[in-house]
């Protein structure tokens, strides 16, 4: 076998080099290398461009799935439902199957109600992105909408009751009574430009 | 420096006892030698409480990795500026930081009151220093910055890459300084509350300190929006997460304060009601850091579970218990020196405004603890997500919307029939022609719809406003508009302020139904290859495939996809979204791989092109597409807020000397046509 003076010179400075050293790997070097060799159309690192992915296909953007996908949470612990875990989090392992489990229950025509009731079978209830509204879950609903009106109810009926009695009370004593020591007319001034200025 | 730090801490901590104890005895005693201690505490608290923060940033420049959080949080090839925001970004250093803040504001607020609010100091300074307190012993005790680790490593496991964005710099700070800043209105309240001195003295002090934390709060959310929006790829910025509803629960409840205390200072009612406020706007600002850092509540956001939940719970138990015992022996002082003459009010107004404020505040807390009531009740956890928050609260915010055009066209005392024509005639008539417009073009979206009449009717009382403002001002002294408009606002920042934050208020909730008609496509693409997306404006963006290219770049390893844009035929760019995988600086991948999406924004909408990965290592990527209307607006709205909040914080504004004179001369009344010369002048 042919040796150059240039292989020579090669191996002589490898002998006197630590192994460790030589043997240390440089992956930025390594991408370089590899990037010379990569065919034309593909990734020189594909394995750092996240998770390998199929072809989009029509299920991916069908409004069906996508509306059973939403009210669906994804059971990784990201608190995102499936359609959106799945097409922002593309580390998730869960959402993807989740979807594939979806399309294989649209394939057996099985309606919207039928996919979720199929979910929460294997999952639970947590499943759902919002409660069902039966049972104690229609507290939940209801509460907040009812706290606000029987709180705004008992409002009005307390401080419309307080303005008839205040009414009534300054009938009796009388309109032509001065109001905080101003003459009447003073007050029917000061009434006015309250009313006409703010 | 780590020991420095902890000394620190531990000195901060005698501090915080001796601050408290002199501030409550120098107040109750009336002696000024303590009084005088306990403020300057205060002082001590930022020096030593510095001294602890600026340990934990030398040790995290100088990549001191034999300290657990410097190697939990930072690697030697992080970015300087993600540097400074990993001193926040773990949840020691956040404590640590917060502990920071709040020095900050307690000398500051010794610094900045006025003197003739001498008689509340001391007892600010004692309740500023038992949170301090809380706050070093969580850091002492369950949440050490300073912990060692048996061992050096060579490098630190780095910063998530979620939070290697200029937003995260900025938007931790911003909310912390909201959170931490209601604690001066709070600790005024309670001092008030231990004086018993309950008139109008304390609302007078805390007035600038609540637009402060109201603006920095504000300023905190929309950062954090608009982080969520650029960096977590999901072509949102709301998820009603616990801890993005934790930061808006406090926000609600300051607001409801803004509104109600103007009812007190006018006519000395809600006095009650406004220390009630105060002190839920606090516990709420507490609760929200206890669920984040509880891990009671799953959240996206939240940091890993750790013991200072408990520290928290008993916090808040004991805030909840002193404050119900305050509130209680001190009811007799907070008895109303007036009542409301007419629901047909603008206190009428404001009472219902605070109702739908607190009730929504309440609703979403409801939504965000209910799994965990759930659990309690039926022994079955449930999930709470954006289809219950938004069924629940939506009404409510188009309710409260309403009102914000309400409560500005009512008369304070009692309106007039006359007066309600004249004021309602103009912002009502706005807002049924744009439900006439919004019929005649068939909008589809119910809510949305109701939110654009609301918004008009809104704007219109605003616009209302200030034209008859600057026409009475151009008409009694013959400035020009442009004059009147500036020393309109000038001479009464408090109102026209809060117009210019109903404006904010309007362009948010416009700006958050445009999420009602948002279109995804998601597609794989071939060099080359062309997908369309529809806008909701009629037409369609075509967005061709160039390819995708890999390359190193400072702590990562890039790959982006890029697609060429064009709207109708017409060439818009290129959009590059990315994968970053992050290295150390040995080279060893850290976290996994994160996505940066691409945003071409513009006062219509956002088109969002997001990479989602490559089909079998080839260059054909997959996309997904999504057009976003009226984003930007979101960002403008937070900006006409900020600014709204702004100009009623601004200092001076007040009554002119000459308006001081006449007012001490007598009783006047300046009569103005609407549509002519002063008429006449009655003194």
């Amino acid at each position: 076998m042919m040796r150059t003076r240039r292989d020579v010179l090669k191996h002589g400075l490898a002998a006197l080099v630590p192994t460790g050293l030589l043997q240390q790997d440089d992956p930025a070097a390594e991408r370089q290398t590899r990037q010379e060799d990569v065919p034309v159309g593909r990734l020189r690192d594909p394995g750092l461009a996240g998770q390998p992915r199929g072809p989009v296909t029509d299920y991916e953007n069908d409004p069906f799935i996508i509306g059973v996908e939403e009210k669906l949470r994804c059971t990784c612990g990201c608190n995102l439902d499936v359609y959106t875990c799945r097409t922002t989090d593309f580390t998730c392992q869960v959402s993807p199957a989740m979807h594939r489990r979806v399309i294989s229950l649209v394939e057996q025509n099985k309606s919207a109600q039928e996919i979720l009731d199929a979910f929460v079978a294997e999952h639970g209830e947590m499943v759902l992105m919002a409660p069902r509204k039966e049972g104690f879950n229609i507290v939940g609903y209801v509460l907040p909408g009812f706290a606000i009106t029987v709180v705004g109810g008992c409002m009005v009926w307390i401080l419309a009751r307080r303005a008839k009695l205040r009414a009534v009370a300054s009938s009796q004593v009388g309109s032509g009574t001065p109001i905080d020591g101003l003459s009447t007319e003073e007050a029917a001034r000061l009434e006015a430009e309250l009313r006409d200025l703010e | 420096m780590t020991i420095l730090g902890q000394l620190a801490l531990w000195l901060a901590a005698l501090l915080a006892v001796w601050g408290a104890v002199v501030g409550f005895l120098g107040g109750r005693g009336n002696r000024p030698e303590l009084i005088r201690s306990a403020r300057r505490t205060q002082y001590a608290h930022l020096g030593v409480i510095s001294v602890a923060l600026l340990s934990l940033m030398v040790a995290i420049f100088r990549h001191d990795f034999n300290v657990a959080y410097v190697a939990a949080y930072t690697s030697r090839n992080l970015p300087t500026p993600y540097l400074i925001s990993a001193v926040y970004g773990g949840q020691n250093g956040s404590l640590l930081f917060w502990a920071f803040i709040l020095a900050v504001f307690a000398a500051l607020a010794q610094w900045l009151t006025p003197k003739r609010y001498d008689y509340l100091m001391p007892y600010v300074a004692a309740v500023m220093s038992c949170v301090t307190l809380f706050f070093v012993v969580v850091l002492l005790f369950a949440a050490n910055p300073f912990q060692r680790l048996a061992f050096t490593p060579l490098d630190g496991q780095g910063l998530n890459p979620q939070l290697q964005n200029p937003g995260m710099v900025i938007h931790p700070p911003m909310l912390y300084l909201g959170y931490i800043s209601i604690t001066v209105p709070f600790a005024f309240a309670v001092a008030a509350l231990l004086a018993r001195q309950l008139d109008t003295g304390w609302l007078h002090a805390i007035r600038k300190w609540t637009i402060v934390s109201w603006i920095f709060l504000s300023i905190g959310i929309t950062l954090g929006m608009w982080w969520a929006y650029v960096e977590l790829g999901w072509g949102g910025y709301w998820a009603w997460d616990p801890v993005e509803n934790a930061s808006f629960l406090p926000w609600l409840t300051m607001t409801a304060f803004l509104h109600s205390v103007m009812i007190q200072e006018k006519r000395g009612m809600l006095k009650k009601w406004n220390v009630i406020l105060i002190a839920l706007s606090f516990f709420l600002s507490i609760f929200g850091t206890f669920i984040t850092r509880s891990g009671i509540i799953s959240s996206v956001h939240s940091f890993t579970q750790s013991p200072v939940g408990f520290y928290f719970l008993v916090f808040l138990v004991l805030l909840a218990v002193s404050m119900v015992w305050l509130f209680w022996t001190r009811r007799a002082a907070l008895e109303p020196e007036s009542h409301l003459e007419s629901l047909l009010s603008r206190e009428g107004s404001f009472l219902f405004n605070n109702l739908l404020l607190v009730g929504m505040a309440f609703s979403i807390l409801w939504g965000t603890m209910f799994p965990i009531i759930s659990e309690l009740v039926r022994g079955t956890q449930v999930t709470v997500g954006p289809p219950f928050f938004n069924q629940v609260n939506i009404p409510i915010g188009l309710a409260l919307l309403g009102l914000t055009g309400v409560g500005p066209l009512i008369a304070w005392r009692k309106a007039s029939p006359r007066n309600l024509r004249r004021q309602f005639a103009v912002p009502v008539t706005a807002g049924v022609m744009m439900a006439a417009a919004l019929v005649a073009i068939r909008f589809s979206d119910f809510y949305a719809a109701v939110a654009l009449c609301l918004g008009t009717f809104v704007v219109a009382t605003v616009v209302q406003e200030f034209t008859r403002g600057v026409g009475a001002r151009h008409r009694l002294h013959g400035e020009s508009h442009a004059l009147a408009l500036v020393r309109l606002i000038g001479r009464n920042r408090r109102r026209y302020g809060g117009y210019i934050v109903h404006v904010g208020v309007v362009i948010y909730i416009v700006a958050f139904s445009g999420l009602a008609f948002k279109n995804d496509v998601e597609a794989s693409l071939k060099p080359g290859e062309t997908a369309s997306v529809k806008s909701p404006f009629g037409y369609s963006y075509d967005l061709t495939h160039v390819g995708v290219s890999q390359y190193d770049q400072l702590n990562r390893f890039v790959t982006t996809a890029s697609v060429e844009v064009s709207r109708n035929g017409r060439r818009l760019g290129v959009l590059s979204s990315e994968k970053r995988q992050y290295f150390d600086s040995m080279k060893r991948p850290t976290f996994n791989p994160s996505t940066e999406a691409a945003i071409m924004s513009g006062l219509r909408e956002d088109l969002y092109v997001v990479f989602a990965g490559a089909v079998d290592g080839t260059e054909e990527a997959v996309y997904r597409f999504t057009v976003n209307p009226l984003v930007w607006w979101v960002w403008f709205g937070g900006v006409v807020l900020v600014l709204g909040g702004v100009v009623t914080l601004w200092p001076g504004g007040g009554p002119t000397r000459a308006s001081v004179r006449r007012a001490l001369q007598g009783y006047q009344v300046t009569l103005v046509d609407r549509d002519r010369e002063p008429v006449a002048k009655v003194t």
